[in-house]
């Protein structure tokens, strides 16, 4: 008897249909931002530890407010408009102040496009990152509006018009050590807070989730790893995944970025192709990764043809 | 039992109301000519590629897609009909792409068996198609879900400016595993589609595979959608010796060739470490 109702639930479970009837029930999402305290005048809100969907509203990158004697700094913006809107309001909810200042840790939608919010706030991003953005922001407009119809609802990339340099700043008594970095794209900006010891990684770190890789150069990128792990520093907020106090996420990192970089040329010196790289299998260790075998995916798509074309033997033509 | 009829007849409501959303139920697959994909484009195209051939949806034909479209400029597509015997040609097309076929490909003595990258306008099923000697085709694939604009955005090195400069290079290797010879093979070329404004469409064509005598192994048909700087992994009886002869030609009638030497892949492999 058991076993029919298991059968009438599995068909049921088509997964194929889910999304599909939820698209079909229209736009009914709002973003419930929580954030937690990590230090004296810091909070993180985590973002989901999984890549953008429907379901999530693209709310997957952490999120840090700092509160200052000249408004609250917020690092990062989010996937959109609405996301902006309700960070803005927290951050003012947690501080007491108005949103001073804003730091771009890098191009990357889910962390910068929620810039439309904060208008009347400074917006600071490396001089890489506001050039990606010129680039790349019509495509990525593009590919989130297709990925979150109703959440993106009104959003418009805004440019970072002021220029965050290498090294300290103080705004409204906090003393922030700014660190211009590159790897995970052309431009990642990491910040130091001295008062807690934090340093706010963006995308150069991630915990427990797999690293994406869109605009990698795998060689910058762990040399900028080099450059955090050998900082001194008491927590640290990752791009993605949860706190880290231990040094264990600037490793496992390094680690993945390894591995990956090493399997993709083992495969082309094998002659794999694309879809057979995409499915390599993932070492145990990184079985705590979430999203390992969707960024591989991706990652082949990023890496492969350019690894082809240096790594196979050119002949005749 | 009254409840598990009642049970059942549930099944049968929600079916129809998967059919209507357009779940690939069974019950879709009257609706749009026998097609599980439930495509609207299925009656066309199979009206068009296949005339009047029998035709069976095949899971024998093992279609391999990765999980998501990254870049709708290149999407890996691999299709293994090797469970079936006397294959005579493999067609991999995307009903919903402005150019529907990708490549038809004759495998002659190579075994039934191709990847290579195509380009994506829109979400939609990508198919491999497999003729046997019988005469009936073997169908199979599944939807892909993608951004836009695949075939209509100018290719990469029309926008870099470079096209020219490395225009038919050919780049490849051979393995072999004890059970086939891969040839994996790349050649440069912009793949023009003829839908991006003022660039006519210019792509390769042809593409055969020879030994190092001259005989025919492999040969291809090949259309723009495939990918910007093609890219295919074919394979052979293992133990292939010698040589193999690659000749694409492009819609220019420009003929890119090149002899790849049995140690290829050794020698890439070897330079890797």
């Amino acid at each position: 008897m058991l076993k029919r109702r298991e059968v009438v639930l599995g068909a049921l479970a088509l997964p194929m249909v889910l999304p599909q009837m939820a698209r079909a029930q229209g736009f009914a999402g709002s973003y419930n931002l929580a954030a937690d305290p990590i230090g004296d005048g810091i909070w993180l809100v985590r973002g989901a530890d999984e890549a953008i969907t429907p379901q999530n509203g693209g709310a997957i990158a952490n999120i840090v407010i700092m509160a200052t004697d000249a408004g609250a700094i917020v690092v990062d913006t989010g996937p959109s408009l609405s996301y902006g809107r309700a960070l803005e309001a927290l951050a003012r909810r947690l501080t007491g102040t108005p949103v001073a200042r804003v730091y771009i840790t890098h191009l990357h939608p889910d962390h910068s496009f929620g810039n439309g919010a904060f208008g009347s706030s400074e917006i600071h991003a490396l001089p890489a990152t506001r050039a990606e953005l010129e680039r790349d922001a019509t495509g990525f407009e593009d590919a989130m509006y297709r990925m979150l119809p109703g959440w993106i609802a009104g959003t418009e990339v805004v440019l970072p018009q002021h220029e965050a340099t290498a090294g300290v700043v103080l705004v409204g008594g906090r003393k922030l050590e700014l660190l211009a970095l590159a790897g995970h794209s052309e431009g990642d900006l990491a910040i130091l807070d001295h008062a807690t010891g934090t340093l706010i990684a963006g995308d150069l770190v991630f915990h427990n989730r797999a690293p994406t890789t869109p605009h990698a150069d795998v060689p910058a990128w762990l040399e900028a790893l080099d450059y955090l792990a050998a900082l001194p520093h008491q927590q640290l907020v990752p791009g993605h995944g949860p706190l880290c106090e231990r040094g264990a996420a600037i490793a496992q990192t390094r680690d993945w970025l390894i591995w990956l970089d090493g399997a993709l040329r083992e495969a082309v010196a094998s002659g794999l192709d694309m879809t057979e790289a995409g499915n390599l299998p993932i070492p145990e260790r990184f079985a705590g990764l979430a999203e390992a075998r969707y960024e591989l995916t991706r990652s082949v798509a990023h890496f492969y043809p350019k690894l082809e074309a240096e790594m196979l033997l050119r002949f005749g033509g | 039992m009254r409840v598990w009829h009642t049970l059942f007849l549930g099944m049968i409501r929600i079916a129809s109301l998967l059919a209507l959303i357009g779940a690939p139920a069974a019950a879709l697959a009257a609706a749009s000519g026998g097609d599980p994909l439930g495509s609207p484009m299925w009656e066309y195209h199979a009206a068009r590629v296949f005339a009047d051939a029998p035709i069976v949806f095949d899971d024998r034909v093992k279609v391999s897609l990765p999980v998501l479209a990254e870049n709708q400029h290149v999407l890996p597509v691999t299709v293994d009909a090797r469970a079936l015997d006397g294959v005579e040609r493999i067609v991999i097309f995307a009903d919903l792409n402005p150019i529907p076929v990708a490549v038809e490909y004759t495998p002659l003595a190579a075994q039934a068996f191709i990847a290579t990258r195509i380009k994506l306008d829109q979400r939609t099923p990508v198919r491999a198609a497999v003729l046997t000697k019988d005469g009936v085709w073997h169908v199979a694939g599944d939807w892909v879900d993608a951004a836009g604009g695949g075939c209509s955005a100018p290719p990469l090195s029309r926008v870099r400016g470079d096209w020219a400069d490395h225009l038919g290079e050919l780049r490849g290797g051979t393995w072999d595993d004890g059970q086939a010879t891969r040839l994996r093979l790349a050649l440069r070329h912009p793949m023009d589609t003829g839908l991006v404004e003022n660039i006519p469409e210019y792509n390769i064509e042809a593409l055969t595979v020879s030994d190092e005598a001259g005989t025919l192994l492999a040969r291809m048909a090949i259309h723009a959608s495939v990918s910007e700087d093609p890219a295919f992994t074919l394979k052979f009886a293992s133990g292939l010796s010698g040589d193999l002869k690659v000749m694409a030609r492009d819609s220019g009638g420009l003929e890119f060739a090149g002899q790849l030497s049995a140690s290829s892949g050794a020698r890439i492999a070897a330079a890797s470490r």
